[in-house]
Parts: structure tokens; C-alpha cells; sequence
């Protein structure tokens, strides 16, 4: 998992300070929200990112999670983590933005263009410093491979995947985007990883096909 | 030795496996399902090459600039966002606009066609408007007939709530449409009701038909718990409010009434 996990003083000392912001905010002191605006907005990115797959998307997806949250402000409980809330608002604002974005793309003719940019540069998936071209061929593929097997994923599953794998949530709270059963969630985030298995296994170094699982030998 | 399911190995290594202790264990001895194991790993160890963009140290700056001007003086509570005076402001626009576009309808001839398409997303509105009172109304009911039902016969130890739970069933994907149009329409307060409004007949759609008077009660304390059926019957009367103030009186002159057929 590679969720920035911050130490437990570190991050007692943020949830008091979000919750004071969150009190001013809702006292009436609206700059108070700008301090919970710009200690989240990175994470949030990340997670939104990681659900829709593309920079613009996720980039919506931040900006509304936070006015929606200052919308909800109201129902926020004071002993609750304004980083778990406002990271859930924004899983559930993902999920219908990946629901949007399909049927979008269900009513256009054209393929979608390719997002360019930095992020989109395969070279940095090759972490030698000099990578033969066969290297370089293989991580290309690799990746494309890696963005359509995510892509296969259904929404519930995507979710579940970066929820749990990448950003460490608890099955409780993917349970809670999902609106599903604790149960449910886990069975998700399996289904996902299984997938992603099938889809991914030829391609990454070991290879050789998974076993029939549960056998005695 | 039985070996680990995929599912299982899968459990441990995502760190939900309910026996994680037993798993490990197996692990250790088993050079099988330790093989297995690493070839999962090296396919999530891939994936966690993907990169994720970094939006810019000054990015959190950036997201406060594009919302600020958007936000509201200060944030409401739930309830209250029914009762803003922009709001109200706003539905009362809508309602007047409605009446304006009935009124219009009734008084001219039809147009050409693209007059009708102008006049689209004013009918689009004031459709919307009456599904959703509808909507509300019946979840209303519903909801009140699960609160009280009660066994037949008091020595009867299950209750039956198939018709409730049919009846959450269809209600459920009328309200996962509702929620996405206030979504898309961007009527957030709307969309929040009914997003709660989902779990609660997420819930009973799920329960068993028959259920016993302890998970009857154990239903009936997640409604009240959230507060839904005060929300709902909120909203529902004011959505019934401004449907009864856009419907138009009856005609009263026959032949307005005939011309209109005719048109």
C-alpha cells in the first residue's frame, strides 16, 4: 500500500487542527476552510487520479468533493476525520464521474484522444538508468496493458481497488462508498485484484499461470 | 496439505483476511502457495509503477482560487438549505417560469419545431419536479407502512414485509435516476436526500421477506437513526407545493379547450 501514512502525533495534532478549522468554518470564517482545502487537496488528488484515470477528471473531482463538503459542512461530525470525509465525497463524486464519462464516450464516434503530459511518459516506468530498447518496448506495452485492465474494471471494483490497495481504506469505509456490506467490499476488492490478475499476469516477469487455487497436493 | 485459495491469498495480502495468523503459518511451510503468493504480488507490485501526476507543491492554493468564488457566504446546515432565501428565490423563479411556459402553451398555436425545443428544458424541469414529489410521496408511505407493520396474529414470530421490500425494490431504481438528474442538475441538497433516501431502501430491499420483530425493530431504528422520513416528507411537501403552483386551472371556456386539441 502507498498511502502517506503520517505518524500517530502527526496526525492527532492534524484531525485537532481540522477540527478547529472545521468549527471556524462553520462559525462563520470562511478562510478557515481554505486551511482544510490546502492540506487535503493533494491526497484527494491522488485518490481521484487513481479512480478516473485522467487529469482533468480528477481534477473536478477535487474541486467539487471540497465545495460539496462545504455544503455538508453542517452534518459533519466533530469527532469524525475531516480527511476520511472529504476522501469519501470524493470516491462517490468519482464514481458518478466515471459513470458520466462512460456515457460520454458511449455517444461520441471518435476514439478519445490520449492524455500528453509528463505523467504519460512511459520512460518513467523504466527505473534502469539505461534501459535497452527491448526494456523500454516491454514497459510500453506493459503500462497500456496495466490502463486497460483498469479500464475493464467495473466502477464498484475500480473503486474498491485503489480504495483498499493504494490507499490503504479501511473495508469499512469502501463498504460506505460502495453502499454495501462490509462482506460485499471485501468480495470487491477481490474480484478486482483476480482481474487484474488474469488481465496482467503474461505480462509482468512471473509469468508462468497461476495454479488451480485451493488444491491439495 | 490444502492449499490456500486464491481468494484467501489474496485476503492476506491486501491485509483483510480474517485469519491472517493461519495464513501465514501455511505460508511459511508451504513453497507452493508461497509461489503463488509472489506471482500476485508481482502483478500489484507492477501496477505500483503506474505513476500518479504531482499536481504542483502549490496545488492546494490552486483548488481554493477555482472554489472560492463558488462557495457559499457560510455553510448551512441540512435542513436549512430548504429554507435559504436564494433558494426559495430560485424554486420561486423555476415555479414562475413554469406557470409562464403553461400559460404560454395555452395561449398560442403550437410553433415550429424549434420554438418546441426551446420550450424543452422548461417542460424537462417541471417533469422533474412532479417525478419527484411522486417519488418522495410514495417512498413517504412506504416507509410508514414498514414502520408500523405488525404481525398479524401477536403469537406469529416472523413479519412479512415482501410488498415493502418489492415495492423499495422499484423504488430504488426510479431513485438512483432522480439522484443522478439532481446531480447533473447540479441541485446538491436534492441529490443528498435522496442519496439517503437510497441506503434506507438499499436496506429494506436486502432484508429477508419475512423478518422477526427483533429485525423489524432493528429497520425501523436505522430510519428513524437517520432522520429520513422528516427529510423525505420535507422536501416531498415542498416539491407538492410548487407542482400544485405550476398546474394550471381547469379550462373554462370549451372552446380553448378544443382548440387546443385541435393545435
Amino acid at each position: 500500500m502507498i498511502r502517506m501514512q503520517p505518524s500517530v502525533e502527526n496526525a492527532q495534532t492534524i484531525a485537532e487542527s481540522d477540527a478547529l478549522a472545521v468549527e471556524r468554518t462553520l462559525a462563520g470564517d470562511r478562510d478557515a476552510f481554505r486551511v482544510l482545502v490546502e492540506r487535503h487537496s493533494h491526497n484527494v488528488f491522488r485518490l481521484a487520479y487513481r479512480m478516473t484515470g485522467n487529469r482533468p477528471d480528477a481534477e473536478e473531482v477535487v474541486q467539487e468533493a471540497f465545495l460539496r463538503a462545504y455544503q455538508k459542512l453542517g452534518k459533519f461530525e466533530a469527532r469524525a476525520n475531516f480527511g476520511t470525509w472529504v476522501y469519501r465525497i470524493a470516491a462517490n463524486y468519482a464514481i458518478d464521474r466515471m459513470r458520466q464519462r462512460k456515457k460520454e464516450e458511449a455517444r461520441k464516434v471518435e476514439p478519445s484522444v490520449r492524455e500528453e503530459g509528463t505523467e504519460s511518459d512511459p520512460v518513467t516506468l523504466v527505473h534502469d538508468a539505461a534501459p535497452t530498447p527491448e526494456r523500454l518496448a516491454h514497459n510500453i506495452e506493459l503500462r497500456k496493458q496495466m490502463e486497460i485492465a483498469l479500464a475493464a474494471l467495473s466502477h464498484s471494483e475500480r473503486t474498491a481497488f485503489v480504495m483498499r490497495h493504494w490507499e490503504g481504506c479501511a473495508i469499512e469505509e469502501i463498504a460506505e462508498v460502495l453502499k454495501s456490506s462490509s462482506g460485499a467490499a471485501k468480495n470487491t476488492v477481490f474480484r478486482a485484484v483476480q482481474k487484474l490478475r488474469l488481465a496482467l499476469q503474461p505480462f509482468v516477469g512471473k509469468g508462468t499461470p497461476a495454479r488451480a487455487v485451493g488444491t491439495e497436493s | 496439505m490444502k492449499h490456500m485459495t486464491e481468494e484467501e491469498l489474496i485476503a492476506y495480502r491486501e491485509g483483510v483476511a480474517a485469519e491472517r495468523a493461519k495464513i501465514a503459518q501455511h505460508l511459511a511451510a508451504c513453497q507452493e502457495c508461497h509461489a503463488e503468493l509472489e506471482r500476485i504480488e508481482a502483478v500489484l507490485a507492477a501496477l505500483d509503477t503506474l505513476p500518479v501526476p504531482n499536481p504542483g507543491d502549490d496545488y492546494g492554493r490552486h483548488v481554493w482560487q477555482q472554489i472560492a468564488p463558488r462557495l457559499p457566504e457560510r455553510p448551512t446546515r441540512w435542513w436549512q438549505a430548504w429554507f435559504e432565501p436564494k433558494r426559495l428565490g430560485a424554486l420561486a423563479s423555476v415555479t414562475a417560469l413554469l406557470v409562464m411556459a403553461f400559460l404560454a402553451g395555452r395561449m398560442t398555436k403550437r410553433g415550429p419545431a424549434g420554438v418546441d425545443i426551446a420550450n424543452k428544458e422548461q417542460f424537462r424541469e417541471r417533469i422533474l419536479i412532479v417525478a419527484v414529489g411522486d417519488h418522495l410521496g410514495r417512498s413517504e408511505r412506504m416507509l410508514v407502512e414498514l414502520s408500523n407493520a405488525a404481525p398479524l396474529d401477536p403469537a406469529q414470530k416472523q413479519v412479512n414485509i415482501s410488498a415493502e421490500q418489492s415495492r423499495a425494490e422499484d423504488l430504488l431504481d426510479e431513485n438512483r435516476l432522480y439522484r443522478q438528474t439532481a446531480l447533473q442538475e447540479g441541485d446538491t441538497a436534492l441529490a443528498s436526500v435522496l442519496d439517503e433516501l437510497e441506503r434506507v431502501l438499499l436496506d429494506v430491499a436486502h432484508s429477508p421477506e419475512e423478518v422477526t420483530p427483533a429485525q423489524l425493530e432493528k429497520i425501523r431504528h436505522k430510519i428513524e437513526a437517520r432522520g429520513i422520513l422528516f427529510k423525505v416528507r420535507v422536501v416531498g411537501r415542498e416539491l407538492q407545493e410548487r407542482q400544485k403552483a405550476t398546474t394550471p386551472a381547469p379550462a373554462q371556456n370549451s372552446s380553448t379547450k378544443s382548440e387546443r386539441n385541435k393545435a
